[in-house]
C-alpha cells in the first residue's frame, strides 16, 4: 500500500524552508500546489525551466515562413497586379509592403501556438477536473505532495520528517 | 524575498493577508448585485439595444443612411473605429509593456484594462464591418481561394494590413487575458457554494490546480506573450495610421502619423482606464488596491503621451507651412480657421492644454480632477480623429464639390450604441469576473503591502 502526504503550510516562505529541509534529508517532493507562483520553489523541488519559449519561437518562424510564402504566391506568382507601380514581379523588391503582414502573422502564430501548447502540456482544457488536493490551495494555503512511492523512506519515517517542519495541516491518503 | 525601498508608497494598503485579497475580489461575485450596478446595466443595455437597432437598420437599408456625401466618404464610422482602437491600446500596454519593465503597479489595473481593451477592439471592429454595407461578404477581406478567377486581396494595401493587425491584436489580447484569468477562475471555483456557479467557474478554469510546474509555465507564457505583444501594440496603431498616411490626401500624407497615433492611442486608452477604474474601485470597494498612487502613475503616462500628441500637432502645422506645398498648407489653415475650426480648438484644448494640468501634484493626485480630465481627454481624442478625417476631405481639389458633413441620427445612434454595448460588456465583466489579477497581487503583497512594509521598517 502506497501513501500520499498532503502537507499544508500557511505561508510561501515557510513552504520554501520546509521544502529545502525535506529535500536536504533526501526526501523527494512530488509537487507543490499554490495560489500564486512561489518564486524560488522550482530549483528546490527540481522543476526544470519550461521549453515553451523555444516552442513559441518555432511557431513564430513558421508564421513568418507561411506569410512570406503566401504573399509570394498571391501577389507575385499567381496574379501579379500593378499597384501604384510597385514592383509586382519580385518578392524581394516588393518586400517592404509585405513586412506588416509578415510581422502580424508571425505574432499570431507564435502567440496562439504557444498558448495552445501551454494548455495541452498543462492538461488545462475546458471540462478538465481540478486536481488540487484542497480548495484552500487556490486561496491562501500551500500544499506539498509527497508520496512513499517516490521515496526510499517508509511511511512512518516520512511522516516523522514532515512533522518536524512548521506545517499547518497534514492529511494522508492510501492508494494502490 | 524581494525587498522594496521604504520610501516607495505601498501598492496594497491596509492590513491585508492573502485571504483578504481573495475575499475582497471574490466577495462581490458571490454576493447579490448592488443596486447601482443594476441601474447602470439597465441604462447601458437600453442604449446598446438602440445601437443594435440602428446597425440593423443600416445593414438593411445601406450606408446611405449615414450623412456621407460627395467628398466626405469617411466620417463618423472611421472616427469611431480609430477612437475605439485607440482606447483598446491601454490594456495591452499596461499588461505587456509594463510587465517587461517590471512595473508592479500594473497588477491592480491590468485585468480590467485588458477587459476594456478587448471590448473596445470589438466595438472598433464593428465599424469597418458595417462600413462595408454588405457585412455578409466581409470574408472577402481574407485571402481565400474563390470562384472569381485568381482574385486575391491586395497585400500592398494598409487596409488589408489592418485586417491582419486588428485580428491579431484582438485574438492575442484575448488569449493573454484568458491565460491570466484561468488561475483566478480556479480561485472562484473553489470558493463557490452554489452548484451551478461552481460548475460554470469550473469549466472556465479549465481544471487549473496551481501545480509548481504549471506556474513555471504560466510565468514563461506571460513573459513571452508580453514580449511579442509589446511590438504588436505599437504595430497596430501604426498600421491604423498608415490607412491615412499612405494615401495622397493633404493632411493625411505625413510620415509623423505612426508615432503620433500610437501616443494618441495610449493617451486616450489611459484616460478611459481612469474613467472606468475610478468608478469601479468605488463601486466594488477596491480602494485599497487601486489607490491614489496608481492614479498618479497613470496620470504621469497621460502627461507624457499627451505632450507627445501636442508636439505632433504643432509639428504637423509647422511642416505643412515649411513644405511649401499649397494644398498641404491649405489643409491645415482650413483646419484651424475653416468651418471645422470649432472641432480643431476643442481638440487642442482637450488634448494639449488639459493634460498639462497634471504637472501639479495636487491635481495629479486628486481623484475628482482625474475623473473630470479623463472624460475631457476622451472627448478631445474623439475630436482629434474627427478633425483629421473630416477636415482633410470635406474640401477637395474641386471647389464646386466642397461641402460639409452633417451626422444623421443613425450616425449618432450607432456611435452611442457602441458606447452602450461597451459599458454593458464591461459591467458584465465587473460583476462576474475577477476584476483584479489575484494571483499576481498575492506575489507583491509581501514586498509592497502596507502592513509588511511597516513591519520591515520596524525591524
Amino acid at each position: 500500500m502506497n501513501k500520499v502526504f498532503h502537507v499544508m503550510y500557511d505561508d510561501d516562505d515557510t513552504l520554501k524552508d520546509a521544502a529545502s529541509a525535506l529535500v536536504a534529508k533526501g526526501i523527494r517532493v512530488k509537487d507543490v500546489f499554490s495560489p500564486f507562483p512561489v518564486h524560488g520553489i522550482d530549483p528546490i523541488i527540481g522543476v526544470k525551466r519550461t521549453r515553451l519559449g523555444i516552442a513559441a519561437f518555432m511557431f513564430a518562424t513558421t508564421g513568418t515562413t507561411l506569410a512570406l510564402l503566401g504573399m509570394w504566391y498571391f501577389m507575385i506568382s499567381d496574379w501579379p497586379m500593378n499597384i501604384g507601380g510597385k514592383p509586382s514581379f519580385s518578392l524581394i523588391e516588393n518586400l517592404p509592403a509585405f513586412i506588416p503582414v509578415t510581422f502580424e502573422f508571425s505574432v499570431l502564430c507564435g502567440a496562439h501556438g504557444m498558448a495552445i501548447t501551454y494548455l495541452l502540456r498543462n492538461g488545462t482544457l475546458p471540462g478538465m477536473p481540478a486536481s488540487n488536493p484542497d480548495p484552500r490551495t487556490t486561496d491562501d494555503k500551500f500544499v506539498m505532495e509527497i508520496t512513499t512511492e517516490q521515496n526510499a523512506l517508509s511511511a512512518d519515517e516520512l511522516e516523522a520528517a514532515i512533522k518536524e517542519t512548521p506545517l499547518f495541516e497534514l492529511s494522508t491518503k492510501d492508494y494502490k | 524575498m524581494q525587498r522594496e525601498a521604504a520610501i516607495r508608497e505601498p501598492l496594497i494598503l491596509g492590513d491585508k493577508s492573502y485571504k483578504d485579497i481573495t475575499d475582497d475580489v471574490v466577495g462581490p461575485i458571490q454576493g447579490d448585485a448592488p443596486i447601482g450596478w443594476k441601474i447602470m446595466i439597465t441604462i447601458s443595455s437600453i442604449i446598446a439595444v438602440y445601437g443594435v437597432g440602428c446597425i440593423l437598420y443600416l445593414l438593411g437599408t445601406g450606408i446611405g443612411v449615414w450623412g456621407l456625401n460627395k467628398t466626405v466618404g469617411w466620417a463618423w464610422d472611421i472616427t469611431n473605429f480609430v477612437w475605439w482602437v485607440g482606447i483598446g491600446h491601454a490594456g495591452t500596454l499596461i499588461s505587456a509593456v509594463l510587465l517587461l519593465f517590471r512595473q508592479k503597479w500594473r497588477m491592480a489595473i491590468n485585468r480590467s484594462a485588458e477587459a476594456m481593451t478587448i471590448f473596445a477592439v470589438i466595438m472598433a471592429a464593428i465599424f469597418p464591418g458595417i462600413h462595408m454595407g454588405r457585412i455578409w461578404v466581409s470574408y472577402w477581406v481574407l485571402p481565400l481561394p474563390n470562384q472569381f478567377g485568381s482574385l486575391w486581396v491586395n497585400f500592398n494595401s494598409p487596409l488589408l494590413w489592418d485586417v491582419f493587425a486588428i485580428s491579431t491584436y484582438f485574438s492575442v489580447s484575448l488569449v493573454f487575458w484568458y491565460i491570466g484569468l484561468i488561475p483566478d477562475f480556479a480561485t472562484i471555483r473553489d470558493r463557490m457554494t452554489k452548484p451551478f456557479a461552481k460548475k460554470v467557474y469550473g469549466l472556465l478554469s479549465f481544471g487549473w490546480s496551481g501545480r509548481a510546474k504549471h506556474w513555471n509555465r504560466f510565468e514563461e507564457v506571460s513573459l513571452v506573450l508580453a514580449g511579442i505583444a509589446t511590438p504588436l501594440v505599437f504595430s497596430v496603431h501604426s498600421i491604423v495610421s498608415m490607412d491615412f498616411a499612405t494615401s495622397v490626401i493633404p493632411g493625411w500624407h505625413t510620415t509623423i502619423f505612426p508615432p503620433y497615433f500610437v501616443s494618441g492611442a495610449v493617451f486616450s486608452g489611459f484616460a478611459m482606464v481612469q474613467t472606468l477604474l475610478l468608478i469601479m474601485r468605488k463601486g466594488m470597494k477596491l480602494e485599497n488596491y487601486i489607490h491614489v498612487k496608481h492614479v498618479e502613475y497613470m496620470n504621469i503616462v497621460i502627461i507624457v503621451t499627451g505632450s507627445i500628441v501636442g508636439v505632433a500637432y504643432l509639428t504637423e502645422l509647422f511642416i505643412s507651412w515649411y513644405s511649401g506645398v499649397e494644398y498641404e498648407s491649405y489643409a491645415f489653415i482650413n483646419r484651424f480657421s475653416g468651418p471645422y475650426s470649432w472641432a480643431y480648438w476643442i481638440m487642442m484644448t482637450c488634448n494639449v492644454i488639459s493634460p498639462q494640468l497634471f504637472w501639479f501634484k495636487k491635481i495629479r493626485r486628486s481623484l475628482v480632477a482625474t475623473f473630470a480630465l479623463s472624460i475631457v481627454v476622451n472627448i478631445g481624442m474623439w475630436f482629434e480623429r474627427y478633425v483629421i478625417i473630416v477636415t482633410s476631405i470635406h474640401r477637395d481639389y474641386d471647389p464646386s464639390s466642397w461641402g460639409e458633413f452633417h451626422p444623421t441620427n443613425i450616425d449618432i445612434g450607432v456611435f452611442i450604441g457602441t458606447l452602450g454595448i461597451f459599458f454593458t460588456l464591461f459591467l458584465g465583466f465587473a460583476r462576474f469576473f475577477p476584476v483584479l489579477a489575484l494571483n499576481e497581487l498575492k506575489t507583491i503583497l509581501k514586498s509592497s503591502g502596507e502592513n509588511y512594509k511597516k513591519a520591515q521598517e520596524n525591524n
